[in-house]
């Protein structure tokens, strides 16, 4: 995945020359995990900046230079560091194209790995997915694999709102054949996984793969699961969420994030809103403990949603 | 004997380093003339971490920690980049100077702590002596009588419109209003030094910068009073003024975000080789913030053409700079960054001038961040939320206003050559008070912008969620209307 995601950078930079990339480490190292690879020597040490360690601070640079007409794309080493920058992407990412009356955009594109890795301790482990999703202004999507990540990023490049691009640590080296022509992605669109009848799940970035390891599971057992990778967290994709449990009329939403103010808990409340009537039971939501996320192989383990209890759940809203 | 070879080895390297390139005075991605006439003393030839830059045919740009095996020689750095075995020229025991990255550093005996300051303060640039009359010896940039009166009556006007909004606010006409009281050479001397295509990022004490650029009393009576001709469409509180057609950022309140925000402005302009520099002003308490630290940094990392303009006024709504920090002003702090700096009579309009713009050509011609520390005092109080009265002595704002006053002092400089008279004088502030009355008047009258203003340019396109919120809320206006302000129309 972190090919197609450089892939992707590539192209556009191709493209646009206003398409600058900064963050730690991404010029000559390539990018901690690659994304940047190769790119500092293809575009030069302008157009591809390493950064002194102020996340703050490189964001709020971002910021400036989008306003000016430039179209950066921010690397959040980790996105738990991006914390440190949450001032600069709360009170001016998102505000100032509204407080200016529209006077000046912020086309910038943040990005970066979050998600539960393999021991890396709390501080790398998390899921800022949910602690951004009320900030007006930005737009958030997950990608999941290696084709959503090229697409999601072209598109997240090309939009005229700040983007806010969620890649998982442990799915960089997922590997898939991609299409050779261009394409992209659209921010605000779900992906549907696999068609089902009897329940709709809706799942986004790693969990996307536990949901399809319970999925045989339950095939196994005589269940038809329609799973659904929302990909777009802010805004929901309703349209095809909604349309899904028309059919269904059973939700579960599986999720890493933990369970107060989690993305999971955001969609429950919107699906309540707007599917109410057509819910034949409560929606479920599996997320993980409202913990910081343990060292310990095994506490690590326990508290990320795990192919098991997502067949587990499944029966029990199919009784 | 081993300093004898080193001594040779090193030459050697220097030689080989020197047919290689030409000596450069300090490495620069981009070029730029080194030398500048208002440098103070040599420059100090910064650390040279990693190869000096190639031609763009060549291979990349390298740079790195010099290995273990590259520690010989004048440039250490030339040797990382010649790619033969170097000799190994690290002689452990050498007592004089050591090579550590960032560069070599000499060996002393004695242990030395570094002093916390100076001992005497840095010294302050002025050109107008306190009865406007320039010291003799003094060295300013000139500039013409049409400039010279122009930056006379844009610093009235910045007054008298401080003046009738603030008195605005206290009728309960605006919500919230700050003056610039005291700072007025700051705002017109520095805005005159600059060029229209100069980006200014300022805090919310500058409005006088976005005056001399052609912001009409109009444009800023409406931003006050939130009417639908806002360019902000009434979404921020007064005083947060905004205009990309005149290159000026809208203001944010948060406290020094826009520092970084003016790096990548900087780093814009570089890209696109403009004339042109971004400019950013911060007050003394700004200079705590993480922001300010790591904006210098990036600035003098990234060698990008910024001005950094600190206001000194000496206080931070109740908080004084004794309590804001230990150092000898903000000036001192540009060296730690690698920064040049200098600190000016804020209340002197010429060598306000003069500074900005030597700054300005030393940021763009040699591609650097320049720090400016003007000296001034807030006169007014830190805005309509505010009684300074409480926590400093009367007499100290009155001294500043009455005998340090930059107005009255520039005035009689102005005067002095001839250029203006009291007659003048009053038909001026007569002028303006006239206009602003006229401008708040109308302002006042204008509708606000609609509702439907709510909720857009929150995104490029107005999103289905954001679109259901406000059909909610018009249909909620239309059941109750008798609970909604009437002259906000739906």
């Amino acid at each position: 995945m972190f090919e197609a995601l450089r892939e992707a950078l590539i192209e556009e930079m191709k493209l646009d020359p206003t398409v600058c990339v900064m963050g730690e480490d991404v010029g000559h190292y390539g990018g901690s995990y690659k994304v940047t690879k190769g790119l500092a020597e293809m575009f030069g040490d302008l157009r591809v900046l390493d950064t002194p360690i102020a996340e703050n601070s490189f964001t709020g640079m971002g910021i400036g230079a989008a306003m000016k007409g430039l179209r950066p794309v921010v690397e959040g080493m980790n996105m738990g560091f991006l914390l440190l920058a949450y001032n600069q992407i709360s009170n001016n990412c998102g505000m100032l194209h509204y407080t200016s009356g529209g006077q000046f955009k912020i086309p910038v594109v943040i990005r970066g790995p979050g998600g539960v890795g393999r021991q890396l301790g709390a501080e790398h482990s998390q899921r800022l997915e949910s602690y951004f999703q009320s900030i007006p202004g930005l737009q958030m999507v997950a990608c999941s694999t290696p084709y959503n990540a090229k697409g999601l990023m072209k598109a997240a490049i090309r939009s005229e709102n700040p983007v806010v691009l969620f890649e998982h640590v442990l799915l960089y080296n997922m590997k898939e054949k991609i299409p050779d022509e261009e394409y992209i992605c659209c921010l605000e669109e779900a992906e549907m996984v696999r068609p089902g009848e009897h329940v709709t799940i809706l799942t986004y970035s790693r969990m996307r793969y536990h949901v399809m390891q319970a999925a045989k599971t339950l095939v196994n057992k005589g269940y038809d699961p329609e799973v659904i990778d929302i990909r777009s967290l802010k805004p929901f994709d309703l349209h095809t969420i909604g349309n899904s449990i028309k059919k269904t009329h059973r939700v579960l939403i599986v999720e890493e994030c933990m369970r107060t103010g989690g993305i999971g808990a955001s969609l429950r409340s919107a699906i309540i809103d707007n599917f109410w009537d057509y819910l034949d039971a409560p929606i479920m939501c599996l997320s993980s403990q409202d913990v910081p996320t343990p060292y310990a192989a095994t506490l690590e383990d326990a508290t990320v949603v795990q192919p098991a209890q997502i067949v587990a759940a499944v029966e029990q809203i199919c009784q | 004997m081993a300093a004898l070879w080193l001594a040779r080895a090193s030459s050697q390297l220097a030689r080989r380093a020197a047919r290689r390139h030409p000596p450069l005075r300090r490495p620069s991605r981009h070029g730029g003339e080194p030398a500048s006439p208002w440098l103070l003393g040599p420059a100090a030839q910064p650390p040279v971490l990693g190869s000096p830059p190639l031609p763009a045919a060549e291979r990349a740009f390298r740079r790195g920690f010099c290995s273990v095996r590259s520690f010989a020689g004048e440039s250490s750095a030339a040797a990382a980049s010649d790619e033969e075995e170097p000799e190994n020229g690290f002689a452990g025991g050498d007592q004089q100077a050591l090579d550590f990255p960032g560069g070599k550093v000499s060996l002393v005996a004695e242990m030395n702590f570094l002093p916390e300051s100076h001992g005497e303060r840095i010294s302050c640039y002025r050109v107008l002596d306190d009865d406007g009359r320039t010291i003799s010896g003094s060295r300013f940039q000139e500039v013409s009588k049409e400039v010279a009166l122009k930056m006379y009556s844009e610093m009235v006007t910045l007054q008298i419109m401080d003046n009738i909004f603030y008195e605005a606010q206290r009728q309960g006409r605006i919500s919230f209003y700050l003056t610039s009281n005291g700072e007025e050479a700051i705002n017109i001397a520095s805005a005159a030094a600059l060029s229209a295509d100069d980006i200014v990022l300022p805090q919310y004490r500058e409005p006088g910068v976005l005056l001399w650029r052609g912001f009409t009393l109009q444009e800023f009576a409406n931003q006050c009073f939130g009417n639908n001709m806002d360019y902000g469409k009434g979404r921020q509180m007064p005083i947060h003024y905004g205009s990309n057609r005149l290159n000026y950022f809208t203001v944010s309140s948060p406290i020094a975000t826009q520092l970084p925000q003016a790096v990548g402005a900087a780093y814009s302009l570089k890209m696109d080789k403009k004339d042109a520099c971004a400019i950013t002003y911060f007050g003394d308490g700004g200079t705590s913030e993480g922001d300010f630290h790591a904006a210098l940094n990036f600035a003098a990392v990234m060698e990008a053409p910024v001005i950094f303009f600190c206001r000194n006024n000496g206080w931070a709504i109740s908080t004084p700079t004794t309590e804001q920090f230990r150092s000898d002003g903000v000036v001192v702090r540009g060296q730690a960054y690698g920064i040049r700096g200098i600190r000016v009579d804020g209340n002197d309009a010429l060598a306000v001038y003069s500074a900005v713009h030597a700054a300005r050509e030393m940021a763009i011609t040699e591609g650097r961040p320049i720090l400016v520390e003007a000296l001034t005092y807030r006169v007014g109080h830190h805005s309509t939320s505010d009684d300074s009265t409480k926590y400093r002595p009367v007499d100290e704002i009155e001294h500043w206003r009455t005998a340090r006053d930059p107005i009255s002092r520039y005035r009689k400089w102005v005067q002095g050559n001839d250029w203006w008279s009291d007659s003048e004088e009053s038909e001026l502030r007569n002028r303006v008070r006239k206009e602003l009355l006229q401008a708040i008047q109308v302002a006042e009258r204008m509708p606000k912008p609609p509702v439907t203003e709510l909720f857009t340019d929150v995104y490029d396109q107005i999103p289905s969620n954001l679109r259901e919120q406000e059909q909610l809320l018009r249909d909620t206006i239309m059941k109750h209307p008798s609970d909604y302000p009437t002259d906000v129309p739906v």
